[in-house]
């Protein structure tokens, strides 16, 4: 197997998160585009330990997981806020801060 | 060699085509579905480069608890199920612009400087008590954050989310 191979999914996971991230409008899905490119971030990590023959990489890689699972319960309760404050969780709608 | 590359082939695949469902489907359930086939195949591809521990946790701590948040999340805000609300907002076309460009300067990148690279198959594979002896060893400080953070996510969480 070739090194890159694991690389260039990753990137392509990477690049399909950047856009959910970008143009979906409900805020679920932005923070489910947000786990696909942490997912990304692991497979490099993984596959780098591999590569150099250390077990740093798997343990970024758990450290990452458990990073991602507090990201994801800070940020539903957010969006939960947002959906009893304004009841609407359309990204679109919160442009408060706009000049 | 070859029986792994085809696992690979197949895997990715999977991946590659969930992961652009989930970001294109205009059901919000079905977009939470295509992240666990995501998610799975992540897992399978982590079995592949023999990192068994990590394979565990991912289904263990994704498909089994940031799913379940997700549905959760998906119900409480009730979301609209179909085409009621437009998934995809107005501006899609330049975030593909932004993707692809991103995408693309990434692989073109990682082709120049790795090219051929070969993934070395005769290193030494690490089970999952070189992993946790790594974790509460050279680890130890970055693991004990970990903990605390999780404590402050789980006391942030039920202070944003509680009614009062």
């Amino acid at each position: 197997m070739l090194l890159n191979q694991f690389l260039i999914l990753g990137a392509v996971l990477f690049a399909t998160g950047v856009y959910g991230v970008l143009a979906r409008r409900n805020g679920v899905m932005v923070l489910m585009s947000i786990e696909l490119m942490l997912n990304a971030v692991n497979i490099n990590l993984v596959a780098f330990g591999v590569q150099h023959g250390v077990v740093s990489g798997q343990v970024f890689a758990i450290f990452v997981i458990a990073v991602a699972a507090a990201e994801v319960g800070v940020g539903l309760a957010i969006v939960l806020l947002l959906y009893r404050n304004r009841t609407t969780i359309d990204v679109e709608d919160f442009d408060l801060m706009r000049g | 060699m070859v029986a792994q590359n085809i696992f690979f082939g197949i895997l990715a695949a999977i991946v590659a085509l969930s992961a652009v469902r989930m970001v294109t489907t205009r059901n919000i359930v079905h977009a939470a579905l295509y992240l666990v086939a995501v998610l799975a195949g992540l897992g399978a591809l982590y079995v592949l480069l023999t990192a068994e521990f990590v394979a565990t946790t991912q289904v263990l701590v994704y498909i089994g608890a940031v799913m379940v948040l997700f549905l959760f999340g998906i119900m409480l805000t009730k979301a609209p199920l179909g085409n009621v609300m437009e998934m995809t907002g107005k501006q899609w076309p330049l975030a593909a612009v932004v993707a692809a460009l991103l995408g693309g300067v990434t692989i073109y990148s990682l082709i120049d400087r790795f090219g051929s690279e070969r993934l070395t198959s005769d290193g030494p594979i690490y089970r999952t008590a070189d992993v946790s002896d790594e974790v509460f060893s050279t680890y130890i400080v970055p693991f004990e954050a970990v903990s605390v953070l999780l404590l402050a996510a789980l006391i942030g969480a039920i202070v944003l989310a509680r009614k009062d």
